[in-house]
């Protein structure tokens, strides 16, 4: 296994006593490319700035390298931010933005006559303009140096931005929803060279999104995350293949999420019918959620499906047919390449392997609900200067 | 149907005239060779000459412009900080306080006047209890003109900052600056035309002010105004055109750079998005 980076350790926040990410527990290792993944609002752009220092949690601990480092201010930690919506410097050029960190004097322990103390040393011009080159290449800007951000396209700024942080050669790079505001063809070549970036350099990724595409192909882990809280955390197949209940199946790509009981173990049943499945281990005649994949179904003549129903639509996708079927109390997706009649009579079959059977999602598990505020150590330097973006008062 | 515009020009061309006539006249008898405020005898510059060699005007005048300069600088620094801390401030405090800045603005001058004397002459005398030597005088003019000039840049301030991307100060410190580095390099040229604007304003108030200077200067030390103000009580010569029209002309230009300013940086802004 990699070597471990960052910890996030029963990290809560709560934003004037309402409670944003509940307590979660997060491992990063290193060069790892880990993406959080979740719906707008469910604390992942928190997350993000909780590992870079601008947020301190409300309660739980932070590590880095094994170190605890809630109280270590933004600029003194290795970790370089590509902002949601880029934050370049307006008033530098490309180069200049580039270079903003290179510039700032760094502390090192210098030894002179048995004493050691901290000296301030600034990089030679020469190795700036180098390092910003380099960069600049890396991300496909070369040769844009003299010109000013607003002149750029939205994916150039995105690109500069990128530039600006691994300059600085930090040890982990944080991307919150960076591709967000380009347009689909350019988001995928970006999501591409992000990852190639990321494999060049070497350094680990925190990137944050709400596209489930986005995070399955570009990440080595996601971590699924729901009303502040950690959902699961797998690698892409695992959490396609394997989502542990039916918000992340759900969100995962598209399911047929049906309520089922399980009998016992390899015995469910849903939509009026009993299955055979894979799944173990609940409690007897546990209410549960049933999840099928929408390309598992299987369209047959009706006498042959397990379930029957009538076309409600046909859609044609590209490579396959979106069909609804009305199967009774409840409308399935079907994703087939075959395309029948919308008002055909078809039967759908289901194979035990592509019944997933899930406990129902509990939010707030053991008892959670009931944690308020009092609960927390209050935080001493608490800002609540987000909260009050009141459009800007009339003035002279 | 259309409605007539000629009622709409009148009146635009009456308040012109009654802003801008007096003015023109002070401009145009500040040229008259004759003494008289009456009758124009021919073009002359004797006025302006006259004037240059009046050495108790020269000393008013540099001392107006010492004052002004050095008060809109000090203000602008004050008022600048002033400023990032107000809107760093949480809700409630911010709007008691953004109150508070424009209490002085809206205020009366003879009342800022007469209550920053008493406040002078209150410590004046405490000094001299202790005694040290202390009066009215350059110094307490200083402080006056700071006082009432901090609000102005303030509220020139306090928009630009209003404008910010609120992540390029967080941008500057995830790259590694401390908080004084990223306000230095990041926040100030962001704002710097409202910080300018600011210090011109501030200037040009400071050469304004007559009431203020009036109450809290002592008795040597005399500003542009007040210098015009005693001339005009023993006679108006027409010196006092003169100064006057430059007094004017200087006050215009440094409006027309601040409007030439904000019409830049508008400018800017619509290029950007
Ligand atoms: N500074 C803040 N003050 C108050 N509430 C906040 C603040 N930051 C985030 N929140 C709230 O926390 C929740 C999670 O926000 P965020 O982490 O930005 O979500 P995401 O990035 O997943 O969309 C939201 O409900 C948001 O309104
Ligand atoms: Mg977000």
């Amino acid at each position: 296994m990699k070597k471990e980076l960052i910890r996030l350790v029963d990290c809560t926040m709560a934003f004037d006593g309402e409670i944003v990410l509940n307590a979660i527990n997060l491992t990063i290792h290193n060069k790892e490319f880990l993406t959080l993944l979740g719906p707008s609002g469910c604390g992942k752009t928190t997350t993000l700035r909780i590992i870079g220092g601008f947020e301190t949690p409300t309660s739980g601990s932070v590590l880095f390298d094994g170190v605890r480092i809630n109280e270590v201010p933004p600029h003194k930690r290795r970790v370089n931010t590509v902002f949601q919506k880029y934050a370049l410097f307006p008033h530098l050029n490309v180069f200049e933005n580039v270079a903003f960190g290179l510039r700032i004097p760094q502390s090192v322990p210098v030894t002179e006559g048995g004493k050691t103390r901290q000296k301030k040393v600034r990089l030679q011009e020469a190795e700036i303009g180098q390092r910003v080159q380099d960069a600049l290449e890396l991300v496909g800007l070369k040769g844009y140096h003299r010109r000013r951000v607003h002149q750029l396209s939205g994916g150039q700024q995105q690109r500069v931005a990128i530039a600006r942080a691994i300059v600085n050669r930090p040890q982990v790079l944080l991307l919150d929803e960076p591709l967000g505001a380009l347009d689909l063809k350019l988001r995928k070549e970006m999501q591409h060279e992000l990852k190639e970036i990321q494999q060049q350099v070497g350094i680990t990724f925190v990137y944050v999104t709400h596209d489930q595409e986005e995070a399955l192909t570009m990440s080595d882990t996601v971590v699924v995350m729901n009303q502040g809280n950690i959902q699961q955390i797998g690698t892409p197949v695992d959490i396609y293949n394997e989502p542990v209940n039916a918000f992340v199946a759900d969100f995962i790509g598209e399911s047929n999420i049906i309520q089922g009981v399980m009998h016992r173990d390899n015995d469910v049943s849903f939509a009026g019918k009993r299955f055979l499945c894979v799944d173990s281990g609940f409690d007897p005649d546990q209410p549960v959620d049933v999840v099928i994949r929408p390309e598992d179904v299987r369209l047959t003549a009706p006498k042959d499906g397990q379930l029957r129903g009538t076309v409600n639509s046909v859609t044609f996708k590209g490579v396959f047919y979106e069909i609804y079927v009305d199967v009774g109390e409840l409308e399935w997706m079907v994703h087939s390449t075959a395309a029948p009649k919308v008002g055909d009579e078809v039967g759908l079959c289901l194979t035990p392997e592509d019944i997933h059977v899930m406990d129902r999602p509990d939010l707030f598990p053991e008892g959670a609900e009931a944690l308020t505020i009092e609960d927390i150590d209050p935080e001493p330097d608490f800002e609540d200067k987000y909260v009050d973006e009141e459009p800007p008062e009339a003035e002279l | 149907m259309r409605r007539s515009r000629v009622p709409g020009r009148v009146l635009q061309a009456l308040v012109a005239v009654f802003l801008y006539a007096p003015i023109l006249v002070l401009i145009f008898f500040s040229f008259n060779s004759d003494k008289s405020r009456v009758s124009f005898k021919g073009f002359t510059l004797d006025w302006y000459k006259r004037l240059f060699e009046n050495e108790q005007v020269l000393s008013a005048l540099s001392l107006t412009l010492i004052l002004a300069l050095l008060s809109a600088l000090i203000a602008t620094v004050i008022g600048t900080v002033s400023a990032v801390g107000i809107y760093n401030m949480k809700k409630r405090p911010r709007k008691i306080l953004l109150a508070l800045n424009n209490v002085p603005v809206v205020n009366p001058d003879i009342i800022t006047g007469v209550s920053l004397m008493l406040v002078f002459v209150l410590f004046v005398t405490f000094l001299r209890s202790l005694g040290v030597g202390a009066g009215l005088g350059f110094t307490t003019l200083l402080i006056a003109h700071v006082t009432f000039n901090i609000p102005y840049v303030i509220l020139s301030v306090l928009p630009k900052l209003r404008q910010l991307n609120k992540n390029t100060y967080e941008a500057a410190l995830d790259l590694g600056a401390n908080p004084l580095r990223a306000y230095m390099r990041v926040i100030l040229p962001e704002i710097m035309p409202g910080v300018v604007s600011g210090a011109i304003i501030a200037f040009t108030m400071s050469i304004d002010d007559f009431l203020i200077s009036y109450f809290t200067t002592g008795t040597s030390v005399q500003t542009l105004p007040m210098r015009i103000y005693s001339m005009t009580r023993k006679r108006v010569s027409p010196e006092i055109n003169a100064l006057s029209t430059l007094m004017f002309v200087t006050v215009l230009a440094l409006l027309i750079i601040i409007n030439i300013l904000q019409a830049r940086d508008q400018k800017k802004k619509e290029r950007r998005l």
